[in-house]
């Protein structure tokens, strides 16, 4: 199955629009996946109907027993994240989870609890099959629920004969976007021309090379800076990667998000008709192939 | 004297251009100190011309296991809720990318054969421009675990300066590392659909972590009322409304600051600066 993972490195480059657009495009011929789940957008083009809600458990919190515990504070000394306060209440946002502070505790007197620190979605849109989730607020792990989402979106592809799982991305190169890149077949990375969005995009490119994923860029708003647009194609070129869609600066795509729509169903302007011509080059593997 | 952090949900509304123009103004009459503590994406330092910059590297412990004592029992992997050391036999595999350097199968080893040695996953980078202090952060191209290069980061702060923080985008580890401590956090939206799902989650996490918040609404002519309307009913003060404007699109994209350029953003950048002031005093 192709695993088709939109990227970006720096964030607000377009790479929500460019997904939502390729999933109303497939005609049902996919699954889609919203991987960015501590800021999750994708659910608001294409408007899913929640089917099954689960809970997302990935860590235990600390529960210190007040009868048995003998304040020596050796729980406090150990963890190494600063999550116990001096009056032994944890730091709920701090504790990594680690289990430590209930080794260390010589009464016993600390248990490890699962916490939910999110929920995940199994859902329908108009154009076929989504999952994704919501982290709860400041939680970590989300690079476990990345593969949770991921792996969930993989196996109902399998079972519903679907031959393509399309990933929305996080932002950075840190744990979620290792998560979402994890065996992904290629990567659409989404570049906006500017000396923020060169330095950031050469970042991702070396963590797609680091795990071996071929790799092709589009070019977003490349009319806003025809400098930056040379540079990220001399860069491509020099790294050998195909540039495979150029979309122009298009205010319509702001006003179609405002409105709950895509792009390529808002209208046939230039920011539409450029990511037509991109999806109709990526549903022919156009990345996988090179 | 004062630590203002610059956060978002959604990525590419400025925080970048917040954080950066605002230490330029600022530094004008105080010493200040900018943090990059978005250390998977950091751009601050392309703003400014900074030389000579000083590197030194960002290390965490890792387990490092001693074959001859180690006895294959399996007590460390049971114990590693990261799934990051595992015993096969007579092997011992470590993973580095997934170890968070907590020290459990250190200390759970009952033939003491887990000891750590240090591994470097990023570089902090010092630097300094007249009255302005820069420390930023940043992670390693594969490296999953960007906290303990922020900490690392804010470590660096020290007492009498303003401190701005470029935070991370998102709600998760990396971003609450940043503003966790913050006297005031100003978190950066723009007045649309993702704009406003993606402030809903930041304001959930700044209120969670306790630091007073402000909201600049960036390109605000380009968007709805949908972001005002939020703000009022949770009262949370507007700080600045930056309309969407070809000077700063086109200084931003150069690696310029806007207000060494224009008068009329000097203006918004220093009126944003009072609103700042005036949030920290507690009247925002």
């Amino acid at each position: 199955m192709r695993q088709l993972v939109v990227l970006s490195g720096k964030g607000g480059t377009g790479k929500t629009s460019i997904t939502a657009s390729f999933a109303t495009l497939s005609k049902d011929a996919l699954v889609v996946a919203d991987c960015d789940v501590d800021a999750p957008d994708l659910h608001f083009l294409l408007a899913p109907e929640i089917q099954e809600e689960h809970p997302f458990v990935a860590s235990g919190l600390p529960e210190i027993d007040g009868r048995k515990c003998i304040a020596c504070g050796r729980c406090i000394q150990f963890c190494r994240f600063d999550a116990i306060y001096f009056d032994y209440q944890i730091d709920d946002i701090a504790c990594e989870g680690c289990g430590l502070c209930a080794h260390v505790c010589p009464e016993a007197a600390i248990t490890m609890r699962p916490k939910v620190s999110g929920h995940w979605y199994e859902s329908m849109t108009a154009y076929g099959p989504m999952v994704h989730a919501r982290l709860d607020f400041g939680e970590g792990n989300s690079g476990k629920l990345v593969t949770q989402v991921k792996e969930q979106g993989r196996k109902i592809a399998e079972a519903s004969n679907r031959h393509l799982l399309l990933i929305d991305g996080p932002a950075g190169t840190g744990c979620p976007v290792i998560a979402a890149l994890s065996g992904a077949t290629e990567a659409l990375l989404v570049a906006e021309p500017s000396i923020s969005g060169l330095h950031d995009l050469k970042k991702i490119v070396a963590v797609c090379r680091h795990f071996d994923v071929p790799v092709g860029i589009c070019i977003n708003r490349h009319d806003i800076d025809s400098t930056y647009t040379e540079c990220i194609q001399s860069m491509a070129d020099m790294e050998s990667i195909p540039v495979v869609g150029h979309v122009p600066y298009d205010e319509n795509v702001t006003w179609a998000q405002l409105e709950g729509q895509t792009i390529v169903n808002y209208d046939e302007g230039p920011a539409a008709t450029a990511i037509r011509t991109l999806w109709a080059a990526l549903s022919n593997g156009e990345l996988e192939a090179t | 004297m004062s630590v203002i952090a610059c956060a978002s949900g959604k990525g590419g509304t400025g925080k970048t251009t917040v954080a950066t123009n605002l230490a330029r103004l600022l530094s004008a009459n105080a010493e200040v100190h900018l943090l990059d503590c978005d250390v998977e994406g950091p751009n601050d330092h392309l703003f400014f011309d900074f030389d000579p910059t000083e590197q030194e590297p960002v290390e965490v412990p890792l387990p490092k296991v001693d074959l001859e004592r180690c006895d294959g029992c399996g007590v460390c992997s049971d114990a590693c809720t990261f799934n990051a050391i595992s015993v096969l036999g007579e092997k011992v595999l470590v993973f580095p990318e997934l170890c968070h350097s907590c020290g459990v199968c250190a200390y759970v080893c009952p033939r003491d054969a887990v000891s750590e040695e240090p591994r470097t996953i990023g570089v902090l980078t010092h630097a300094s421009e007249g009255t302005m202090i820069f420390t930023g952060g940043e992670l390693f191209p594969g490296e999953p675990l960007a906290p303990p290069i922020i900490q690392a980061v804010k470590k660096t702060i020290s007492p009498g300066n303003i401190t701005l923080i470029d935070a991370a985008p998102g709600t998760s580890c990396p971003t609450v590392e940043a503003i966790h401590g913050a006297d005031f956090c100003v978190l950066v939206t723009e007045p649309t659909a993702f704009g406003l799902g993606d402030l809903q989650m930041a304001v959930g996490m700044g209120r969670r972590l306790g630091v007073p918040l402000g909201i600049v609404i960036n390109r605000c002519n380009l968007g709805d009322d949908r972001v005002e309307a939020y703000c009022h009913e949770e009262a949370l003060p507007i700080l600045a409304r930056f309309p969407l404007d070809l000077d700063l699109a086109r200084c931003y994209a150069r690696g310029a600051l806007v207000v060494d350029h224009s008068e009329d953003w000097r203006d918004r950048f220093r009126q944003l600066g009072n609103a700042i002031k005036h949030g920290l005093k507690g009247g925002g």
